[in-house]
C-alpha cells in the first residue's frame, strides 16, 4: 500500500515530521511507544556527539582517518528502530548511528577507528558485519544473510546501508537482483548524502531519483525525506512486513546530508556552498525529533542538558580508553588469518617474535 | 567401493556432504536443475530440492557475496564459478572479504566456503575457459586452495574443504574430469589440506607436480625410470598452505628439483617453491632448481593452444637435464 502509493516515478516522497518538527502526515504517524522513541532519540545524540568529538580528536592528532555519520542520524535509527534484535545490519561504513542503536558500543566503534581490529569484533547476539569499506560490496552479503535466515526459518531479515555514489557500483546491481530473484528477506538503505567523496548524486547516475532503481529489478522502491526518523521507521517497518512475509526485498532511497566531510582527510568546503550545508542545518534530523518529542511532552531542555553532560563525560572517559589501549599483539594479527596456523605462518610468526625480543634488547 | 572419475567422485562427494549436513548449499550458474555445464552437480537438486541447490543469476560477485552472507549466518555454502577464467567479478568478494572476514572480525564470522571451479587447458575451449591462476589465489592471506589429480584425492579434498573453517578455493581439473577411473571408497575419508604425497619414491631427482599435469609428470618420470634413473614424484595437491617441508625434505635427499605447472612461468607457484626449496635445502642442491611451465602469453585460442601446452615430452627433457647435471 505505503509503496503503491509513494511511486517513485511520481516524484513522491515520504515525509511525516517536516523539518520544523510538525507532522503533516498525521496518517501515517507511526505508534512507536515512548522508551522507544527516547531511546531513538538519545542514539541519534550519542552518534552525533561521539562524531562530533572524534572529529575534535583527530584534528588534534589523536585519532586517525574516520567517516563520520553527522545528518544521517535519522536515516540510521528510523530503520534500525523498527527492525528486531534478530534482524542483522549489514553496513558500509558511515553508519555510526545504526551501530549505535543495534548495541555495538562507542568504545567499539572509535577502537576501530583508532585502528584496531579488535573494534569490529562485535558482542554474541548482536547480529552485525564490522565496516566495509570497497563501496558496494556488502549487498549481496545481507543477501546471503536473509538466504540463511529464510533457510533456518529465523524470521530474521537483513538491513543493508550503501550511499549514493554505491549505487553506480556493478555490486549493487548483483546485490539487488540476487535477492530479488530469491525474494530474499531484505531491506536495502540507500542513504543519498548527495555526495560520494566530492562527486555530487547528479554525476553517479541519470536517474532522477535512486529508489526508481528498484523497478528494473522488479521490486517496491520508496524515496523518504530520510532526516525524519518517523518517515524512515514508517517505510523501513513496511519493508520489513514485506520481507518477513516471504514477498522479499524493498529498496528505500534516504534523501539525506552529510554534514560533516566525507573523511576526516577530505575538505568539504572545495566542493560544497556554505548556502547549501546552511540550508541543510535547517533540516538536521535531530532539532526536528526533539521538537516532536518535546510536543509529546517527552523530553525538555532540562533533560536534553543532562544529556549533554551525561554523553560528554562518557565520551571523554571511552576515549580516553581507547587511548590506553593495547596495541594488537602478535598473537592477534597472526592467529584470525585461519583458524589454527598453518606452518609456514607459524615459522614467520615466531620470526617476529624474535624480532620484537632483539629490538627490546637493544 | 567403485571405480569412478574425478567427476563423478565430486559429485558423489557433494551428495555425501549434503546428506550429512544440511547447511551445505549447492549453487552457481546452471548448477541446479541442469546439473552444472560439465553436471557436476547432477541430481543433486532433485534429491535436495531448489532451496539447497540452485540457480543464480550470472553475477560471479553476487555469487560469492551471498556465500559471505550465508557463512556469516551459520551456513556452509560450495558455490560453484563456471570457470575460473569468469571469477574475476567474484575476485573483488574472494580477496576483499571472503579471506579477510575472520581476521576483521577478530574470528566472530569465521567463513566456512568451498569454491569450486574448474581450471587449466586442454579442452579445446573457447577464450577464459583455459587459465590456470592458482598464483591469484595463493597469494591471497586467509585463503586456502586444493588441485586433486585423481578421483580418490577429489572426494578426500572435497570433504576436507566443505568441513574446513576457513575458505577453501577448490580447483578441478577439467582436462581429466573423465580422463580415467579409480576405486574410491563409498564411505566417507578426507585428504588433508595442507599436505604433499609422494606418489612415487625415488633418489635422483624431486619432481613436483598437481592437478592436470600429474599425469604427464608421472609419465615423463616413467621414462626415465626406464632409462634407469630414480625419480621421486611429489603431487602438492594444497597449493596454499603449500607443504614445502615434504618437498624440501625430498630435495635433500635428491638435491635435484624441478616443479611443473600449466600456469605462466613468472610468479608462478613454481617461483615460490624454488625460493623455498632454496631456503630449506641450499646445501643439498646438486643442480639449480628449475621449473617447466607454460609461457608468460595468454592462453591461445586451441588452434594454437598446443604451443603453450607443457607436454610429457617437455617435462620429460627436463628431468633428464637436471637429473644428469653435473
Amino acid at each position: 500500500m505505503l509503496f503503491d502509493d509513494y511511486n517513485p516515478l511520481e516524484k513522491k516522497q515520504l515525509q511525516i515530521l517536516d523539518k520544523d518538527g510538525k507532522i503533516v502526515n498525521k496518517d501515517l504517524e507511526p505508534n512507536i511507544d515512548d522508551d522507544t522513541l527516547i531511546k531513538m532519540y538519545k542514539i541519534m545524540r550519542l552518534s552525533r556527539m561521539s562524531d562530533e568529538k572524534a572529529l575534535l580528536y583527530q584534528r588534534q592528532g589523536r585519532m586517525l582517518t574516520f567517516a563520520p555519520a553527522m545528518g544521517q542520524e535519522a536515516a540510521q535509527v528510523g530503520p534500525m528502530a523498527a527492525s528486531v534484535e534478530k534482524d542483522w545490519l549489514v553496513q558500509a561504513f558511515r553508519e555510526t548511528a545504526a551501530l549505535l542503536y543495534k548495541g555495538v558500543t562507542v568504545e567499539q566503534n572509535y577502537l576501530y577507528w583508532y585502528g584496531n581490529e579488535r573494534g569490529s569484533r562485535y558482542d554474541e547476539g548482536v547480529n552485525a558485519l564490522p565496516v566495509n569499506v570497497p563501496i558496494g560490496s556488502q549487498f549481496s552479503h545481507a543477501a546471503g544473510i536473509a538466504y540463511a535466515a529464510r533457510y533456518k526459518k529465523t524470521g530474521a531479515a537483513a538491513i543493508a546501508f550503501i550511499g549514493d555514489g554505491g549505487t553506480s557500483h556493478g555490486e549493487f546491481h548483483e546485490g539487488v537482483n540476487f535477492a530479488g530473484t530469491n525474494d530474499l528477506p531484505v531491506v536495502f538503505i540507500i542513504q543519498n548524502n548527495h555526495y560520494a567523496i566530492s562527486t555530487p548524486r547528479a554525476a553517479q547516475t541519470r536517474s532522477e531519483t535512486l529508489a526508481q532503481k528498484a523497478i528494473a529489478y522488479g521490486i517496491p522502491g520508496i524515496q523518504v525525506d530520510g532526516n525524519d526518523p518517523l518517515a524512515m521507521f514508517v517505510a523501513t517497518e513496511e519493508a520489513l512486513k514485506r520481507a518477513r512475509d516471504g514477498k522479499g526485498p524493498t529498496l528505500i532511497e534516504a534523501v539525506t546530508y552529510r554534514m560533516g566531510p566525507h573523511t576526516t582527510s577530505d575538505d568539504p568546503t572545495l566542493y560544497r556552498s556554505d548556502e547549501e550545508v546552511e540550508e541543510w542545518a535547517g533540516k538536521d534530523p535531530i532539532k526536528r525529533f526533539n521538537k516532536y518529542l518535546a510536543n509529546k511532552k517527552l523530553w525538555n531542555k532540562d533533560k536534553d542538558e543532562a544529556l549533554t553532560k551525561e554523553y560528554k563525560d562518557y565520551i571523554k572517559k571511552t576515549f580516553k580508553k581507547v587511548e590506553a589501549s593495547e596495541r594488537p599483539s602478535v598473537d592477534e594479527v597472526f592467529d584470525y588469518t585461519y583458524e589454527s596456523l598453518t606452518p609456514e605462518l607459524k615459522r614467520q610468526k615466531e620470526q617476529r617474535i624474535k624480532e620484537i625480543e632483539e629490538s627490546e634488547a637493544e | 567401493m567403485a571405480e569412478i572419475t574425478l567427476l563423478n567422485a565430486i559429485n558423489k562427494t557433494l551428495d555425501q556432504q549434503m546428506e550429512k549436513d544440511e547447511n551445505v548449499i549447492v549453487y552457481g550458474e546452471d548448477t541446479g536443475y541442469e546439473g552444472g555445464v560439465f553436471r557436476v552437480t547432477a541430481g543433486l537438486q532433485k534429491k535436495y530440492g531448489k532451496e539447497r541447490v540452485f540457480d543464480a543469476p550470472i553475477a560471479e560477485g553476487a555469487i560469492i557475496g551471498s556465500a559471505i552472507g550465508m557463512a556469516a549466518n551459520g551456513l556452509r555454502p560450495v558455490p560453484e564459478i563456471q570457470f575460473s577464467g569468469f571469477m574475476f567479478p567474484g575476485y573483488n568478494q574472494i580477496v576483499t572479504h571472503l579471506a579477510r572476514m575472520r581476521n576483521r572480525s577478530r574470528g566472530k564470522y569465521p567463513m566456512p566456503v568451498t569454491i569450486r571451479m574448474p581450471y587449466g587447458g586442454g579442452v579445446n575451449a573457447l577464450e577464459h575457459h583455459s587459465e590456470s591462476l592458482e598464483t591469484l589465489f595463493a597469494h591471497i592471506p586467509g585463503l586456502k586452495l586444493v588441485i586433486p589429480s585423481t578421483p580418490y584425492d577429489a572426494k578426500g579434498l572435497l570433504t576436507a574443504a566443505i568441513q574446513d573453517n576457513d575458505p577453501v578455493i577448490y580447483f578441478e581439473p577439467k582436462r581429466i574430469y573423465r580422463a580415467f577411473k579409480q576405486e574410491v571408497p563409498d564411505e566417507e575419508y578426507t585428504v588433508p589440506i595442507g599436505k604433499a604425497k609422494v606418489v612415487e619414491e625415488g633418489s635422483d631427482v624431486t619432481v613436483v607436480a598437481w592437478g592436470a599435469m600429474m599425469k604427464d609428470t608421472l609419465k615423463a618420470a616413467k621414462r626415465l625410470e626406464e632409462e634407469g634413473f630414480s625419480v621421486e614424484v611429489i603431487d602438492l595437491r594444497t597449493i596454499s598452505p603449500m607443504d614445502s617441508d615434504t618437498v624440501i625434505e625430498s630435495v635433500k635427499k635428491t638435491g635435484r628439483f624441478v616443479v611443473v605447472h600449466e600456469a605462466v612461468k613468472t610468479l608462478g607457484i613454481g617461483s615460490e617453491l624454488i625460493s623455498r626449496v632454496n631456503e630449506g635445502a641450499f646445501f643439498h642442491l646438486e643442480a639449480q632448481p628449475t621449473r617447466v611451465t607454460g609461457y608468460d602469453i595468454n592462453i591461445p585460442l586451441p588452434k594454437g593452444e598446443h604451443h603453450q601446452t607443457v607436454s610429457e615430452d617437455k617435462i620429460y627433457k627436463k628431468l633428464k637435464e637436471v637429473a644428469t647435471f653435473k
